[in-house]
């Protein structure tokens, strides 16, 4: 069997706590998750700041390092990688970040982030041959490479600046994009419009794309797979359509039932508020102080990943009737 | 260009008067004899006149040509050692900021230390331990040896500040190194930092430089500004009422620190978008 | 009496590249305990909308025209020392980011205490205040560091109803916040409206947040007011073109469709299309709309449109 081209093995992320550092914060917790085999997919990770989830992305990407577990790119531990191997992973592991203007250098012109990738990577073998990679990869994100090139990134809206680096992301011609809120500083009438690209890339040029946001909404309209993340682990796990519609677990409930819809029923103001209870703040389960359903074995016993589908995991001890699953095998519910 | 200076009065004024200390040097040069600027070229004590605009000293100089002589030399070595202090500051400052670990504890130990100690009793120390005098290039060198102190610790903040940039981690996925990083992306959005410490720090060296011949430690034959000052203290020029031998020199100070200072609370507007009074 | 008129207002900012018209000809009504959304686009003209109201629009923005009634005093005919006192007391603002802005070396009740005392009230009972937001006892001698996002916004919200305002404008105050901290921002939000009987300005780009939340619904494209309608009118049938795109760009949580967007860039507000700003990426658009500017009008019972199909 050959190793996943990407994986999170156990991986965990865990800031201070040394000598110095105060109480040590836990970012992310024996995480594992695989990407890049099988057939291409959009596989979401949805939570709220604080969840681990652009821990869990900066993590994949390699500029930070785990504090316990490893993350593998063909197998190999990606801080290890050296030479051909590390320019591999480079290719073919790409990114999209949030802030569209802060990714641009305010020195130089937005061609300078399209050209670097290809000068580095030595994707052209001329000029010509460059700048002929480049506009293609404009005019697949469906920007006008006249209107793109030469501009300074201030002079650029923040749709055009964040399919620039859609582009970007796809001159190397990756296997997995990973994009950490590519949307949520950009207009809502233009989100869908980019997202509609993004998943473009999966149907048509066999991408996958791991999707990081706070908003199931997106996440749902655009993914496969959606992992629901709260406290630096993983709740709930399946197939979109089995997360959204029957959600598990108490918190991806809260969530569904959090986002305004526009309709003329007027129920979402009227939800009974959300006290946590300070008391079970260092509870086992991480989310007992704020679960409606809380019982006594989730303040003593951290709730094991329980799997309520084929295609559904959650980790709640409401479900620890079912099947169990190991954390590590979390994507055996993924499709 | 001229459009922004409209929008930067700080920077403009500074520009405007350190032109119009271009422009007394440039006329200068063409109307004296640098031998002027010795000792016993002219009648000494002369208030100002005709034949001698500035009026002459004690020892039969011309003021006005060791005016014009003295000024560049004072110029020089303010820029010399401002030059190689920022330079010095900034390949530190970056070794220590982006790189971090034990190498940013070092360089920021060293001069955080430097910083402590009294700068002008050690260029006392160095300046009086050189045999036979100073020259001028040598009196730059001296102020050089502690001007990077405070660059390195001032560029080493905007480093830190500039690498959690998104542009910079970007630029690690585009598979550039630690060395290209640091050239082609961090460096040009520091520019107008870096000219803003470097003026300051010119400014600083000139300021040192002027401290240490006042005291008389620096070289004795030029007719630096510091230097005049020197013999002025030592003639008690003030006492005996010979005006015109203080008056240029310390107008001439004046000018250049003025000019210097606004031309960095012009850069800082520049480098720092959030001081702009308008877009 | 509305509890705020808007008539005409005009705001325009001199920029070298041209004049930028970021507030075209808006006029709008806010009767007393009423919520009023306005949406848009970034680039719409909102955020200066709300700081003319305010009247803190700063050279090389100047305010070309227009009045601002509040209550039955006009904003327009204060002088600096009134206006100063009015915001605030009369008229409050949580602007956007603002929980970014709190004094990060200061206790957040004393934050609060200072804006009375700048009004020369005696900050008295701030732990009520607190409490009324919502948030907990001992929030009072906190450093906005040590509080969550969705608690320094309250505090916010505390210091914009200190002085029990008869109208609070809130720009995008839950941008920052995810769905469930959003839900108790605005509660708390609607909760201090209902107690105040005040009237509040929504300004954000959310249509769902807006639908649930806001009684009447004024759309703003180009710097100007294109529809304004009861909410109820405007998700069961909006008049405009680009009121019906918003909405559709906005992903359901119902049905799974392929999302669909508004096409094309939002104009520049230095260089505006000729006739109807939108005309570029309406789908209606037809040659008279390239010559003739629309202008509002009323087609139904408080549904005003500026289009020529309304």
């Amino acid at each position: 069997m050959t190793a996943p081209l990407l994986q999170a093995d156990r991986v965990g992320r865990t800031y201070g706590g040394g000598l110095l550092s105060g109480t040590p914060n836990v970012a992310l917790d024996n995480f594992s998750m695989s990407n890049g085999t099988g057939t291409p997919s959009v596989t979401a990770v949805v939570g709220e700041s604080g969840s681990g989830k652009t821990t869990l992305a900066r993590l994949l990407l390699g500029l930070t390092t785990p504090t316990s577990g490893t993350v593998r790119y063909r197998g190999e531990d990606i801080g290890r990688l050296s030479g051909a191997a590390r320019r591999s992973y480079r290719t073919d592991i790409q990114a999209i970040f949030q802030d569209p203007y802060g990714v641009f250098n305010p020195f130089y012109r937005v061609d300078h982030v399209l050209t670097t990738p290809v000068r580095k990577f030595r994707l052209a073998a001329s000029r010509a041959e460059a700048r002929a990679l480049i506009e293609q990869a404009l005019r697949t994100v469906g920007l006008r490479p006249e209107e793109i090139l030469g501009r300074y990134p201030h002079q650029l809206s923040g749709g055009q600046r964040q399919r620039t680096m859609v582009a970007r992301a796809l001159l190397l011609k990756p296997k997995i994009i990973i994009a950490d809120e590519p949307v949520s500083m950009v207009d809502a009438s233009l989100r869908a419009t980019i997202l509609g690209s993004l998943r473009r890339l999966t149907d048509e040029l066999g991408i996958s794309i791991l999707y990081i946001t706070h908003d199931l909404a997106t996440a749902w309209q655009v993914s496969d797979n959606i992992i629901v993340m709260y406290r630096a682990s993983a709740v709930e796990a399946g197939r979109a359509e089995e997360v959204v519609k029957s959600p598990a677990h108490p918190y991806t409930r809260l969530l569904v039932g959090s986002i305004p819809q526009v309709s003329l029923t007027r129920d979402w103001l009227a939800a009974e508020p959300d006290a946590p209870r300070a008391e079970d703040r260092d509870a086992a389960c991480r989310f007992a102080g704020r679960c409606s359903s809380a019982m006594d074995v989730c303040r003593v016993q951290v709730p094991p990943l329980s799997r309520i589908g084929p295609c559904h995991a959650a980790a709640c001890h409401l479900y620890g009737q079912h099947a169990q699953l190991a954390a590590e095998d979390l994507n055996d519910v993924l499709a | 260009m001229f459009r922004y200076l409209k929008r930067n009065p700080s920077l403009a004024f500074g520009i405007f008067l350190m032109s119009i200390l271009a422009v007394f040097l440039l006329i200068g040069t063409f109307r004296i004899d640098p031998e002027d600027a010795r000792p016993l070229s002219a009648p000494a004590l002369h208030p100002p006149s005709w034949d001698y605009p500035f009026g002459t000293d004690r020892q039969g100089r011309d003021l006005f040509a060791a005016m014009v002589v003295g000024t560049p030399l004072t110029l020089r070595i303010g820029f010399v050692a401002g030059i190689l202090g920022v330079t010095i500051g900034t390949v530190l400052a970056f070794v220590a900021g982006f790189y971090r670990g034990i190498v940013d504890t070092a360089i920021r130990g060293i001069a955080d230390i430097g910083l402590t100690v009294p700068g002008l009793l050690i260029l006392i120390i160095i300046a009086v331990s050189v045999r036979g005098g100073l020259t001028v290039n040598q009196m730059a060198l001296v102020v050089a040896s502690l001007a990077w102190l405070n660059p390195t610790r001032t560029i080493r903040s905007q480093v830190l500040t500039l690498r959690e940039r998104g542009y910079v981690e970007v630029a690690r996925l585009s598979g550039m190194s630690g060395p290209e990083i640091i050239f082609f992306e961090m460096i040009p959005n520091l520019l107008p930092y870096l000219g803003a410490t470097l003026v300051s720090a010119v400014s600083a060296a000139i300021l040192a430089s002027i401290g240490l011949e006042v005291l008389g430690l620096g070289p004795l034959e030029a007719p630096t500004l510091g230097m005049t000052l020197y013999w002025v203290n030592f003639n008690a020029a003030i006492i005996n009422g010979w005006w015109w031998w203080w008056t240029a020199p310390i107008v001439i100070i004046v000018i250049v620190f003025l000019g210097l200072f606004f031309m960095t609370v012009g850069l800082d507007e520049i480098a720092n978008p959030r001081l702009r009074r308008s877009i | 009496m509305n509890a705020l008129e808007v008539r005409g207002l005009r705001v325009s900012f001199e920029h070298p590249l041209g004049l930028v018209r970021a507030v075209d000809d808006v006029s709008f009504n806010l009767a007393p305990r009423e919520r009023f959304g306005l949406v848009g686009e970034s680039g719409s003209g909102k955020s200066t909308m709300a700081l003319a109201i305010m009247r803190m629009i700063r050279p090389p923005g100047h305010i070309d025209g227009g009045d601002v009634l509040l209550g039955d005093g006009n904003l327009s005919d204060l002088s600096g020392e009134a206006m100063r006192r009015a915001r605030l007391a009369g008229i409050a603002m949580v602007p956007q980011g603002s929980m970014n802005a709190l004094n990060p070396v200061m206790r957040v009740g004393d934050q609060v205490a200072d804006a009375m005392r700048d009004h020369g009230v005696q900050p008295s009972d701030i732990a009520a205040l607190m409490a009324r937001v919502g948030l907990p006892s001992g929030t009072v001698d906190k450093y906005p560091h040590e509080l969550s996002g969705g608690m320094k916004q309250r505090v916010c919200i505390a210091i914009a109803i200190c002085l029990r305002p008869t109208v609070i404008i809130a720009d995008e105050p839950t941008s920052a916040l995810d769905v469930v901290v959003q839900r108790q921002v605005m509660r708390t939000l609607a909760d201090v409206q209902q107690d105040l009987g005040a009237a509040i300005l929504l300004i954000g780009h959310d249509m769902g947040l807006m639908a649930q939340f806001v009684d009447r619904l004024g759309v703003m494209y180009a710097g100007r007011l294109v529809e304004v309608a009861p909410i109820a009118e405007i998700v069961r049938r909006p008049r405009h073109p680009y009121t019906e795109l918003l909405i559709a760009s906005l992903p359901s949580m119902e049905q799974k469709e392929p999302p669909r967007g508004i096409p094309g860039l939002a104009p520049l507000l230095r260089d505006l299309p000729s006739g109807c700003a939108f005309h570029p990426r309406c789908p209606k658009a037809e040659g008279r709309c390239v010559t003739e500017r629309p202008e509002p009008r009323e087609v139904a019972g408080g549904v005003v449109v500026r289009c020529h199909f309304a």
